[in-house]
């Protein structure tokens, strides 16, 4: 089986985040695999182990994101693929990454397409239907359980907390939700080896692509942190007087009703 | 020359720091409080290929380095002090003597396995009347025939309890001058004669398992001798050479810890109206911590790199030892200093920082024997 997992270096968000001139600054931000492609990454190591097969592991980004493509190596995977545009492109927005990918992946007759199901970082989880869309294929996201029985395909897909079961067939792109698995440590072994393993580095040209087709469609308005958390209110009083306190401050303060 | 970590280096880092944080921490204050050994993480330590970082492959290793090695020590020890030393111990003073000075069936036959995670081993050094002067060993392996009879006592084994063989320091003869002759063998901890016991009740590093072994008339086959039967003296002083870099580094990973609670409690705590941070009496006491931790890690890998480039590294490693236990001490003191009372208790974790700490300037030679190897080699 020929399996792709779409993998994208984002700056962990359970560390500081420092905005300076509406950027984040990367000095001193951890990096790290998006947390929903490492999902996307396990999964596809075990469908290979069950079934066989190739996993190779796609990124685009620059020169930093060799690291996250060898620890994913280190994990299991086979090969990996760095799309480099760090020359080429100042930004790039789902639409221009979805159309890098599926220009790299349109020959490679892939039958399984891996993914996490947001990137921590933008949030918008377009880029794995995206990729689909434009390969003509099927795809599922935010799944919790992926079976595979020749070319048959069963997957439940987290809805909002409850299940829903679909069934499929190959080729697919699927998203990867939290609970699909527990993502292994790369061992020490696995480490060693990776730096072994092939890691194919491509620019824009060797893909025929142009800048113009990656224009990005979206225009960033403002970069700002979510505000300080602030001290909670006790409400003091009788309890009637209290709860017709909070509902007024629910109102007119919190203004969420 | 290059201050920076490879890729793999610190793909290893992250690797061991993650698992650290999510496999080691989350138990070690349980550990610490009932004295108890985690197999199941050596378990899945030895899964992950940890047990092997610095042995090759053939050998069941994971073909890394010493700095490697070194680094993983550091952030297990970071999570917890007592799981450090057993990691340190297992790897410097049960395998390396065995892959250094083995024949290649003793590699096969013992260091494989514990290469591959499946097996733990321990070096018997110390005795009731030879600490620090461990040349006056009085356990004793006679000849007989094509075996040795083993007769003698050892204390403070670490993994004794876990461990499949215990390499075993006996007196087996006078050399002309008068001096023992201290021969190293391989003795199965399941040999008939061999009985251990694990109740010490510690100050710190609770979470590693220490032993006492008492050896009544073990008979061990003649191939089990390690190395050269003369050269049983020297061998484990240049175990003990590598070993004093993992203790080092543990040292450091202690320290780390220490004074990242440290630094986060400072910013948090309010007194007189504003954080303690901005006190110039504990900043400075932060800025002295965060550097003597540098320094000493510094000090850490180059006594690594000089190892993995097959220099002479006694000195370095004596120097590394000392100066990272010490400053250890001094941080984990001082960390518990700007935690004020709330320090002094256990549900703070600083305190178990400082008694885990105090036994990196006891362990694989005082801080005195380190000064005493220094002094040696800066030819006093
Ligand atoms: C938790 C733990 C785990 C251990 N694990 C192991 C193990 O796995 N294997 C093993 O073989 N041993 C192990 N040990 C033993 C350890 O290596 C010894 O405790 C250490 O070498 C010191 O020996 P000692 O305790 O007998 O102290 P002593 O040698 O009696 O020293 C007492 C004091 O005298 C000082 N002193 C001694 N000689 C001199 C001198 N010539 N000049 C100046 N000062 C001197 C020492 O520095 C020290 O301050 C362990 C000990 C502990 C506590
Ligand atoms: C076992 C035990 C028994 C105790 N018994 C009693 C008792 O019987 N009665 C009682 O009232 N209390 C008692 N205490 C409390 C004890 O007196 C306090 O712990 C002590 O006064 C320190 O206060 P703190 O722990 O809140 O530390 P903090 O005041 O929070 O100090 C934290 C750190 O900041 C430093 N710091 C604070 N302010 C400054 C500053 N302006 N400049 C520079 N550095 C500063 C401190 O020196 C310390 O290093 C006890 C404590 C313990 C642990």
């Amino acid at each position: 089986m020929n399996i792709f997992v779409l993998m994208k270096r984002t700056f962990d968000t359970e560390e500081k985040i420092v905005i300076q001139d509406g950027k984040i600054q990367e000095d001193g931000a951890e990096f790290i695999i998006n947390p929903y492609d490492e999902y996307a990454i396990e999964e596809a190591i075990q469908v290979r182990d069950q079934h066989g097969g190739k996993v190779t592991v796609i990124s685009i980004g620059n020169e930093e994101a060799e690291k996250q493509l060898r620890t994913a190596l280190a994990m299991g995977a086979d090969e990996a693929v760095l799309i480099n545009t760090e020359d080429d492109l100042d930004e790039l927005d789902h639409s221009g990454a979805a159309y890098i990918l599926a220009e790299y992946l349109k020959d490679k007759e892939p039958d399984l397409i891996l993914a996490g199901n947001v990137a921590i970082d933008g949030g918008s989880g377009q880029t794995g239907p995206r990729v689909a869309d434009l390969l003509g294929i099927n795809y599922v996201t935010t799944i919790t359980k992926l079976e595979i029985d020749g070319n048959n395909v069963k997957v439940v897909r987290d809805v909002e907390g409850d299940s829903e079961i679909i069934e499929t067939s190959l080729p697919l792109l699927v998203t990867a939700q939290q609970g699909l698995n527990e993502p292994r440590y790369p061992s020490l072994p696995g480490i060693m080896k990776a730096k072994k393993k092939p890691l194919e580095e491509l620019e824009l040209d060797d893909l025929d692509i142009d800048e113009d087709d990656v224009e990005t469609k979206i225009e960033t308005v403002e970069v700002f942190l979510p505000p300080q958390k602030s001290a909670g209110r006790i409400l003091e009083g009788e309890l009637k007087d209290q709860v017709k306190e909070l509902v007024n401050l629910l109102h007119t303060e919190a203004k969420v009703i | 020359m290059n201050f920076e970590l490879t890729k793999e280096q610190l793909m290893i880092q992250e690797m061991v720091r993650d698992f650290a944080e999510k496999e080691i921490k989350p138990y070690a204050r349980e550990h610490d409080e009932n004295s108890t050994f985690p197999i199941e993480t050596f378990k899945k330590m030895g899964e992950l290929g940890l047990l092997g970082i610095p042995f090759p492959e053939e050998y069941g290793g994971s073909g890394g380095d010493t700095i490697s090695y070194a680094i993983a020590v550091e952030e297990i020890g970071k999570a917890c002090g007592g799981t450090g030393l057993s990691y340190a111990a297992a790897i410097s003073l049960g395998a390396s003597p065995i892959y250094y000075f083995g024949t290649e069936e003793q590699k096969q036959k013992w260091l494989v396995p514990m290469a591959k995670g499946e097996t733990l081993g321990s070096f018997g050094l110390t005795e009731p009347n030879a600490g620090s002067d461990a040349g006056g060993t009085q356990t004793k392996a006679e000849l007989v025939g094509d075996e040795y009879i083993i007769n003698g006592e050892k204390q403070w084994i670490t993994n004794a309890g876990y461990a499949r063989q215990v390499i075993v320091t006996a007196v087996t003869g006078k050399r002309e001058d008068g001096k023992k002759i201290i021969t190293s063998l391989i003795v199965p901890t399941d040999a008939p004669g061999v009985k251990i016991r694990c109740d010490y009740d510690k100050m710190g590093v609770r979470a590693s398992n220490t032993c006492e072994i008492v050896l009544e008339n073990v008979r061990v086959p003649k191939e089990n001798v390690l190395g050269d039967p003369k050269r049983g003296f020297s061998q484990f002083l240049q175990t003990l050479d590598g070993g004093r870099i993992s203790i080092a580094a543990l040292s450091v990973g202690i320290a780390q810890a220490a004074y990242e609670k440290a630094l986060k409690y400072a910013k948090e705590r309010y007194q007189f109206g504003q954080p303690i941070s901005k006190f110039q009496a504990i900043q400075f006491k932060l800025a002295d911590m965060a550097m003597e931790i540098e320094l000493a890690r510094n000090m850490v890998y180059k006594a690594a790199w000089l190892k993995d480039n097959n220099k002479p590294f006694g000195k370095e490693a004596a120097m590394a030892k000392l100066f990272a236990s010490e400053m250890g001490f001094r941080v984990c003191n001082q960390a518990i200093q700007i935690h004020g009372g709330y320090g002094y208790m256990k549900e703070y974790d600083v305190e178990r920082h400082l008694r885990d700490i105090k036994l990196m300037e006891i362990g694989e030679g005082t801080s005195e024997v380190q000064r005493l190897v220094i002094s040696r080699l800066i030819g006093c």
